[in-house]
């Protein structure tokens, strides 16, 4: 029978990962992806189970003059009616709040949604947006990785084998950031995403836009970020934003798939369109 | 919910009694076939063919696998017919050599430990040669050269009126159209399943998950050459059906009776998971139309031509009396002299398609409202005015060919709907918001229809449906039927219809368990036929009853519930019987050929006008069903809280069907998206104000003049949807579900036609 | 692996595997049938209960992290929960399937906003799937309950 392994703190846990053998442990946390998988696959000897949600550590959000500080087992229930969240970052209480349906936001976690790497993840492009880091410890300690390296590749993480997602940093955002989100789903709710988006830009106090970050989700391998259309619009100006470079610089920044949920074409056309909307009407 | 007829809400709530099999399910305690307590259970679980068609050349059970203490059932093991009993025997229970479709079953395995079916299922070897060209699509099944059955059709049907020919010469206006429906899913709750076991008498029983006792007694009669008398089949609480649970049912009981022959004794349960479910399961028939509609100026309709196709699948099924239905329901509720249609039924390499509510009707209505909505737009006349030229009076001919009587509501119902909608209100203020600038387009549409209840034609005398009464020493009277309750209602509404008419309360009356053992064969529990049709039945055995009792027992006019458990415990003591049987009589005026398509279709039409508004999103083209109304006239509502909630439940499987219930296909022609992440229904999220409009005016074929109504609501959602849309967007939609992809392709391509 | 929890009020020591999905463990060792598997996968909330109060997917839960959970499922939620009633008055329930799951989603949700918008019912509901209904009943259960009148 499965080994079942508790830990209550963040050492025991990682001193408890580097002794687990490497392909037969499953790690969980809120186990809304996990159970699914192991109730579709085919049956896979875990021969060990490391339960990360009985530690308190990964359960903390703590306001700190840079930002906030999610730790990675904070569920998304939790994300979407945190006050301090719905006022500094709307962005997240949102996305928290459609991802699934509450059945599903009790459960799951933030960390879980970035470590299950689903290029479709609705907590991605929010983070991207908001230009996130995530604190990452392992064996010989803690270090900080901005949150857009993380995803390497289809369902690959900058995770070391013995390392685990602690929490989530999302900065303040500067006077004059806007900030634009939406979720293209099948239905209004408990969809998976065809398209997410989550844009912040910070304007001057013209219409100069000084920095633009998007976050995109069902679009790509992995969640992304949209360097060539950061790129032309930074240090440009609204008034000179053209709808046909932006398409251009989106359609090489991205490259979506058809798949059982929606079509490349719809993909990408959808993509520029709230591109082109989010510049527009990000507030 | 609006009501035409000025009704007391206390009136509303006496006429509206709990459900008799509300509190059990509230608290849990409902038994599904899931939840019945078993000992020494064997699970099953079934070897299905992968190719889409094609031959079994080998079944291998890897010898060096401990088989012993497995069940194993092949077609070897069949005692009687290896087919299903249905319309036809083509369809085996389990493939002895050759195959037409993915997932057909090869054979079944049972074990107590499910864990060890799975290992098993690993040392089962199947050698396949497939089928070189297998089809998939209605058009290409039609032309194709290696064919499944001759032609590839299973039934061709003409409906024919008139000079279809002749009229189109003289047509002043004219429109073509194809337009398609793709399969839909039924999606009840519960996934299918069964359980076989031997009573200690010798009798195998069956229990489980269905709407139809006697069709599952019939086919384990024919598959396992048992008599009658040695088999049972009892309904277990059934949660949820829509059609879904009519006919494969059958297949699931034959499989588990199998596995308990060779079992020793012990019961087999045989439960699909849903990914199972969704894969071999028969869904709604995909369709392909060609409409063909001719006015003069005045936008009188001069023909409707059509050549309709659906897709039956790999076996027939019930595919004919699904083309049937459509093929009736095709010309709709208008006035028109010179019809056609054609239908055929098309065999592909698709699993089977089979019933979901509507049984046809949804197909070809939707074909049609569209259509109408195109020709509204090319004589430039509001789709509702075009309707208002052409629905149905008293007096006409049908387009069966039928006297229309009394008992047509078509007019009245649209202009009902027109003012609880408001629509020529909503039509304005969408004008002007659609001018402004807003991210969103928006739109009104509207479909007329009728829907016949019952068997079609001499259906129902075939049936030849009985059901009895039996009332009891202590007065309490039970009702057997073959009719199952499915969450529709069935039993509430059988139960009130029998107290009624017995002047008892309720709670003295109760619906006796589906259980082929005890209840008569009152047909099948489908075709919007229950309270109708059965319920009528019911009234006329309680009429019986009363009869008997004053005949018999000296009950007098008037009684109280007392008085009449007096009566019934006396004529128990002196030996009389308390049972009375009532049988089905046709309508003297039920005249049908089913040659021609001429005569009465149905005993009772449900006429029904629906008016959808909606919102497409101009950068993602989504669209969101901002209001609906559905307005219809039922005859009567023998309990018009379970009528409303029949009306919402098929209206919001509509509004599924219209916009985003998608059926894919894998390269071996079976549902690709096989999971509720990708077969996306409605939430609660997604669903708007809906609004229910009741028209009663007492003229049905059923109890106080009620009419069925479970697959009415499904008709009109897509067709007003899509006509909706339409009119938001300004772009002709061709084919359900409207989904943002195509509405996308569609809106670029206008814009493009538009720049040239 | 032995887990103890508190199920509908009362203290249950279970021996399972640890990767045993609550679901079964409710259903098989406990013979609470009220929670319904439709899906298996989290999206249909028919085996829907209330983990700590929070309505969760029991289809989803490991019994491995049930250690000192506090579960009710449908068979333990009170007698005189306006719910029951309200969804025996509307006829919320048609066939049933979905009942259980959907009125601990009810009972979550109004525990959370005690007099619910239409919106916050429309979402709170979201994740549990009825086929019949059309939802229309089950919203009319929900805001009688909240209110004690059906059409308020």
């Amino acid at each position: 029978m499965a080994e079942w392994l508790r830990p209550r703190h963040m050492n025991e846990a990682l001193r408890l990962l580097a002794e687990l053998p490497a392909d037969h442990h499953q790690i969980i946390s809120g186990g809304t992806d996990v159970m699914v998988a192991q109730q579709l696959r085919a049956p896979r000897d875990i021969a060990v189970w490391l339960d990360l949600s009985a530690i308190p550590e990964l359960k903390m959000v703590e306001v700190t003059a840079e930002g906030i500080r999610i730790g990675a087992g904070v569920t998304l229930s939790v994300l979407r009616r945190h006050p301090e969240v719905q006022k500094h970052w709307p962005m997240l209480a949102a996305s928290a709040a459609v991802t699934g349906a509450a059945p599903i936001q009790n459960r799951a976690t933030l960390g879980g949604n970035l470590c299950n790497a689903s290029p479709a993840a609705d907590n991605a492009p929010v983070l991207l947006a908001y230009g996130a880091r995530l604190e990452i410890a392992g064996p010989n300690g803690t270090r900080f990785l901005p949150y857009d390296q993380f995803h390497l590749g289809y369902r690959q993480t900058a995770l070391a084998a013995h390392e685990l997602l602690q929490a989530i940093h999302v900065p303040y955002l500067p006077g004059g950031s806007r900030a634009y989100y939406r979720k293209v789903g099948t239905r209004a709710a408990q969809a998976i995403a065809k398209v997410g988006i989550a844009a912040w830009i910070h304007f001057d106090a013209g219409q100069g836009i000084i920095a633009a970050r998007f976050g995109l989700a069902s679009v790509a391998a992995t969640p992304c970020l949209l360097p060539r259309v950061s790129h032309y619009l930074e240090g440009n100006n609204l008034k000179h934003v053209c709808e046909f470079t932006i398409r251009e610089k989106v359609s090489s920044d991205i490259k979506p798939v058809d798949d059982i949920r929606s079509t490349a074409e719809y993909r990408l056309e959808v993509a520029s369109r709230l591109v082109w909307e989010a510049i527009h009407d990000a507030h | 919910m609006a009501k035409l007829l000025e009704v007391a809400s206390e009136m509303e709530k006496k006429n509206s009694p709990k459900r008799v099999d509300g509190l059990s399910k509230i608290y849990g305690k409902a038994l599904y076939v899931d939840d019945i307590p078993l000992n020494g259970v064997l699970h099953a679980s079934t070897i299905r063919s992968s190719c889409a068609g094609g031959v079994v050349e080998e079944l291998t059970f890897d010898p060096t696998f401990d088989w012993t203490p497995f069940v194993v059932v092949t077609a070897q093991d069949i005692p009687g017919l290896n087919a299903i009993k249905m319309l036809e025997n083509d369809q085996p229970v389990l493939v002895d050599r050759v195959f037409r479709h993915a997932g057909e079953p090869l054979a079944l395995l049972a074990h107590s430990d499910r864990g060890m079916l799975e290992t098993a299922l690993c040392h089962v070897h199947v050698r396949e040669t497939p089928l070189a060209h297998p089809v998939f699509e209605i058009d290409e099944a039609l032309h194709a050269e290696g064919t499944i059955i001759p032609d590839n059709v299973y039934t061709d049907y003409l409906l024919n009126k008139g000079d279809v020919e002749q009229a189109q010469k003289n047509a002043e206006c004219f429109i073509e159209e194809r337009l398609m429906t793709s399969s839909q899913e039924q999606l009840y709750i519960e996934p299918q399943g069964m359980i076989a076991v031997f009573q200690e008498d010798g009798v195998l029983r069956i229990e489980g998950s269905m709407q139809c006792p006697y069709y599952v007694l019939d086919a384990l009669e024919q598959c396992t050459g048992l008599d009658k008398d040695k088999l049972r089949v009892v309904q277990s609480t059934t949660g949820g059906a829509f059609g879904g649970k009519e006919d494969y049912p059958s297949m699931i009981a034959c499989h588990a009776a199998l596995l308990a022959l060779k079992a020793g004794g012990l019961p087999v349960k045989l439960i699909y998971e849903r990914g199972e479910d969704l894969r071999v399961t028969p869904k709604r028939h995909p369709s392909r139309s060609l409409v063909r509609l001719g006015a003069n100026r005045e936008g009188e309709l001069q023909f409707i031509d059509m050549d309709f196709a659906i897709d039956g699948g790999a076996y027939r099924t019930l595919s004919p009396v699904v083309l049937s239905r459509g093929v009736i329901h095709a010309p709709g509720p208008y006035r028109c002299a010179n019809i056609r249609v054609r239908g055929r039924a098309v065999a592909t390499n698709h699993p089977p398609f089979g019933a979901f509510r509507g049984f046809g009707a949804p197909q070809s209505i939707f074909a049609l409202e569209v259509a109408m909505d195109r020709l509204a737009a090319k004589l430039n006349m509001d789709p509702a005015e075009l309707r208002r030229k052409n629905l149905l009076h008293r007096g006409d001919v049908s387009p069966t060919g039928d006297l229309v009587g009394e008992d047509c509501f078509a007019q009245e119902i649209l202009e009902a709907a027109l003012i609880a909608s408001h629509y020529e209100e909503r039509r304005d203020a969408f004008r002007h918001w659609n001018a402004a600038q807003h991210n969103t387009l928006r739109g009104i549409g509207l479909a007329t229809f009728a829907h016949g209840a019952g068997f079609t034609g001499n259906g129902e005398l075939y049936l030849a449906s009985r059901v009895f009464l039996q009332a009891h020493a202590d007065g309490q009277v039970e009702i057997l039927c073959s009719n199952t309750e499915m969450g529709q209602g069935a039993a509430t509404t059988l139960v009130q219809i029998a107290a009624d008419a017995l002047q008892l309360p309720m709670e003295q009356v109760h619906l006796a368990q589906t259980d082929t053992a005890r209840v008569p064969n009152s047909g099948p529990t489908v075709a919007s036929r229950t309270c109708m049709v059965v319920g009528d039945l019911i009234e006329k055995a309680a009429q019986c009853l009363l009869q008997k009792l004053r005949a018999e027992g000296g009950l007098s006019q008037t009684f109280t519930s007392a008085e009449f458990s007096a009566v019934c415990f006396r004529m128990q003591e002196s030996g009389k019987d308390l049972l009375v049987t009532a049988s089905y009589q046709p309508p003297v005026d039920m005249l049908w050929d089913e040659k021609s398509f001429t005569g009465r279709a149905y005993s009772s039409y449900a006429w029904a006008a629906y008016i959808a508004e909606v919102e497409v999103d101009k950068l993602t083209l989504e669209t969101r069903v901002l209001n609906f109304t559905a307005a219809q006239e039922i005859g009567h509502a023998v309990h018009p809280q379970i009528v409303q909630g029949q009306i919402e439940g098929g209206v919001v499987q509509g509004i599924g069907y219209a916009l985003y219930e998608n059926v894919l296909w894998n390269q071996f022609g079976v549902m690709a998206n096989d999971r509720l992440t990708n077969y996306i229904i409605p939430t609660t999220a997604d669903i708007g104000p809906l609004q229910v409009v009741l028209m009663e005016k007492g003229l049905g074929a059923g109890p106080k003049g009620a009419k069925g109504v479970g697959e009415l609501p499904m008709d009109g959602p897509a067709p007003a949807i899509v006509n909706a849309i339409q009119q938001a967007l300004k772009i002709d939609v061709a084919q359900i579900p409207a989904m943002p992809e195509l509405l996308l392709d569609l809106s670029r391509a206008q814009r493009g036609s538009q720049c040239q | 692996m032995s887990v103890k929890m508190q199920i509908n009020g009362q203290e249950v020591q279970v021996q399972a595997p640890p990767a045993s999905r609550l679901l079964d463990v409710l259903r098989g060792e406990l013979g609470l049938k009220g929670a319904k598997e439709g899906c298996g996968e989290g999206e249909c909330g028919a085996c829907a209960v209330l983990v700590n109060g929070q309505v969760v997917n029991s289809c989803l839960i490991p019994l491995g992290q049930m250690d000192g959970a506090k579960i009710v499922t449908i068979e333990g939620v009170p007698g005189d929960s306006p719910l029951l009633q309200s969804f025996h008055d509307c006829a919320a329930a048609q066939c049933g399937i979905c009942t259980p799951g959907m009125i601990l989603a009810a009972t979550a949700l109004l525990a959370e906003h005690p007099q619910p918008t239409m919106d916050e019912i429309r979402w709170g509901l979201s994740g549990n799937l009825c086929r019949c209904t059309g939802y229309g009943r089950i919203y009319e259960a929900v805001t009688q309950a909240s209110t004690g009148d059906a059409h308020g």
